[in-house]
């Protein structure tokens, strides 16, 4: 059973604590996508689950052993690194087998696993090319191939697209979806890029400043953010986020109050009120709140256009409005927020939703929320 | 315009490309021509060409009339060629251990090897001598090995280092997840892809051991133990110079650096990492 388990997972680098205390259990066969900005900890994480980093406290079971201090090679795991890290003196051929060499695979087992794989990966063509006479996305195919060929238990993959450009990136994207179902592997997969941790995942752990901030499906993340930072890290364009006061059952923003919506009925003093912009319409003939606000900026994108509104109290919203309701910058529109999809946070950059705190409807089990 | 510039440019070039070569074409002058004496004469070309100071040089006998020549060149090839190599694998290995690990008097081990360099050479004579008379090593070949091979190997260690600090890691680490040991890695994916720092590590050591003549002039007694240099050496005497067997014996002597140059040159190309990581 390639079940991965980190408990509790830590790195220190000196006086830094780069990852704090990692709870995460990752099922056989499953796609789970770390996903964070830049410098949160998760190439670390991921790091640490390959065994190259040491593991400062916690402990991390691949399988049914703890593998803490398990050399890299003995963890049944093969990496795809950011960079690719193709041995530039062999050909793919020989970058393929070199893992099984290195473990005595004997040779004509070597060969047939090799040919499938690069059949697999459509690279038949090039097995006697160096790394450097092959295109971007060949090379990334390549590496993807040095880890299938092993055939382990775990896929590790350290942001393996972000070298690509847009197109190729899609592209391999998809492939890597087709490749989880058709090898059913147990995959561990690190982005900065929200979208392809939406398009992959099978469970989706955002994580920020070494912190887990939640793990859960991807859309129950989107639909239910544990705090502020998730929701608006995940999710393009992001999250609206206005000051708004709760008091007494009303929702004040600016000079407007509402009624507080049932789920957030017990919330008091000033919180921050998180509405994704495809929840805000321009052409109000439904409820909902509604807000008038002046049209700054339209941005056309074929179907669908992002307008951004300044609404009473100085705070901006954008709207995600079809095209054919596009409405002329300069005008005034009545937005209208949909209640069901509103969401409350506590005040700050980290401010944990209220719909989490305490709430009526039942809590996502898998959701859980680190932050403090 | 531009004319007027490429040629003045070439004239200069021309002259200076004169000037660096002259002394160099009176050697072959010398080498050329068969009396022994000194001719101050600028043209650089023989009067009367001739190869007999090449024979003579090859035909060298010892006082008993052996000819000797063959064992003293065979004495610098030994020497040479084995401190290349065993100067080539300890500096390789510990480069890559400066470079990768991170060890107990690491920095102090650096800084000592750095040290070493900012005395010339001649300074460690007395030790040197003292150190291989206690190993029985005086007048042997096999201590002139040991002193070429540790001389060389603080600047080659630096070099080696310099170069594997820039082999990205990650090559390194994949390796390791795809099973290989550190001897493993070292030998099929750092050594392979620093062939450019060996080369020229290596040219660097046989150069200086196949040219050295102090050390090898005061520590080999008999005349069989003799390296080139030593050889070359003995055509100068402070009464008479023998310039014709003498540059002859230059340029015979330089041709083996030469050749291992334009052996080596292939291997001194840049980019052998292309391709393996991006960004
Ligand atoms: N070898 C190291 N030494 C010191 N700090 C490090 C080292 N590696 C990573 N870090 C720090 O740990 C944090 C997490 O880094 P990383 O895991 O690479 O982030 P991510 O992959 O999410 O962008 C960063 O603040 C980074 O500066
Ligand atoms: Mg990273």
């Amino acid at each position: 059973m390639a079940r991965v388990r980190l408990q509790q997972l830590e790195k220190r680098y000196g006086d830094v604590l780069a990852v704090r205390g990692v709870d995460l259990e990752v099922a056989d066969g499953e796609f789970v996508v770390l996903v964070g900005p830049s410098g949160c900890g998760k190439s670390t994480t991921l790091r640490m689950v390959a065994g190259l980093e040491e593991i400062t406290s916690g402990t991390l079971t691949i399988g049914d052993r703890v593998v803490n201090t398990v050399a890299p090679k003995d963890r049944d795991i093969a990496m795809v690194f950011q960079s690719y890290a193709l041995y530039p003196h062999m050909s793919v051929r020989e970058n393929m087998a070199f893992g099984l060499r290195m473990r005595g695979t004997p040779p004509d087992e070597i060969a047939a696993r090799v040919a499938e794989t690069s059949r697999i990966l459509e690279l038949d063509a090039y097995l006697d090319r160096k790394p450097k006479a092959l295109s971007g996305g060949q090379r990334q195919r390549v590496a993807m191939g040095r880890a299938i060929v092993r055939r382990p238990a775990v896929f590790l993959f350290d942001e393996p697209l972000s070298n690509l450009d847009a197109k190729l990136r899609v592209q391999m994207r998809a492939e890597i979806a087709r490749l989880h179902r058709r090898l059913s592997a147990t995959i561990l997969y690190v982005t900065h890029d929200q979208v392809e941790a939406m398009t992959l995942a099978s469970r989706i752990v955002v994580m920020k400043d070494g912190e887990v901030q939640q793990i859960g499906a991807p859309l129950e993340v989107y639909e239910r953010p544990a705090n502020r930072f998730v929701a608006g890290f995940i999710g393009s364009p992001s999250m609206n986020f206005v000051p708004a006061q709760a008091d007494a059952g009303r929702l004040l923003v600016g000079d407007l109050a509402f009624a507080l919506p049932a789920p957030f009925a017990h919330a008091r003093g000033a919180v921050t009120l998180g509405i994704r912009p495809e929840d805000v319409r321009t052409r109000a003939n439904a409820g909902g709140m509604r807000i008038p606000a002046r049209v700054e900026l339209v941005e056309p994108l074929g179907a669908e256009a992002f307008v951004t509104t300044a609404i009473p109290g100085g705070a901006s919203l954008v709207a995600r409005v079809p095209s054919r309701e596009l409405p002329r910058e300069g005008e005034t529109v009545q937005l209208s927020l949909d209640v069901e999809r509103l969401h409350l946070f506590e005040l700050g950059d980290n401010g944990r939703s209220l719909a989490l705190v305490e709430q009526s409807a039942p809590k996502p089990a898998k959701n859980r929320c680190v932050n403090d | 315009m531009t004319k007027t510039r490429a040629a003045a440019s070439h004239t200069v070039l021309l002259f200076v490309t004169f000037v660096t070569l002259l002394p160099v074409l009176w050697v072959f002058k010398m080498a050329l021509t068969a009396e022994q004496g000194f001719n101050m004469s600028l043209n650089p070309f023989p009067d009367h060409p001739s190869l007999d100071n090449f024979r003579v040089f090859v035909s060298h006998t010892d006082s008993t009339g052996h000819w000797i020549f063959g064992r003293q060149l065979a004495n610098s090839l030994i020497v040479s060629i084995t401190a290349t190599l065993g100067g080539l694998f300890l500096a390789a290995t510990a480069a890559y251990a400066f470079s990768r690990f991170r060890f107990p008097g690491r920095r102090a081990g650096l800084t000592a090897f750095l040290l070493t360099q900012m005395f010339p050479g001649t300074m460690m004579m007395i030790p040197l001598y003292l150190l291989l008379h206690a190993l029985h090593l005086l007048d042997n070949l096999l201590g002139l090995v040991l002193v070429y091979t540790t001389t060389s190997l603080p600047f080659c260690v630096w070099m080696l280092k310099g170069y594997f600090d820039t082999l990205p890691r990650e090559l390194e680490e994949a390796a390791r997840i795809d099973g290989a040991s550190p001897a493993r890695i070292f030998w099929s994916i750092v050594l392979p892809l620093s062939r450019p720092a060996l080369a020229v590590t290596a040219l660097f050591s046989f150069m200086t051991a196949w040219n050295e003549f102090i050390i090898a002039a005061k520590f080999m007694d008999r005349e069989e133990h003799y390296t080139l240099p030593v050889v070359l050496a003995s055509y100068v005497g402070s009464k008479d110079v023998q310039w014709g067997y003498f540059a002859a014996g230059s340029l015979l002597v330089s041709f083996p650096v030469v050749a291992l140059f334009f052996a080596l040159q292939k291997h001194l190309v840049s980019g052998l990492t292309a391709g393996g990581v991006k960004g």
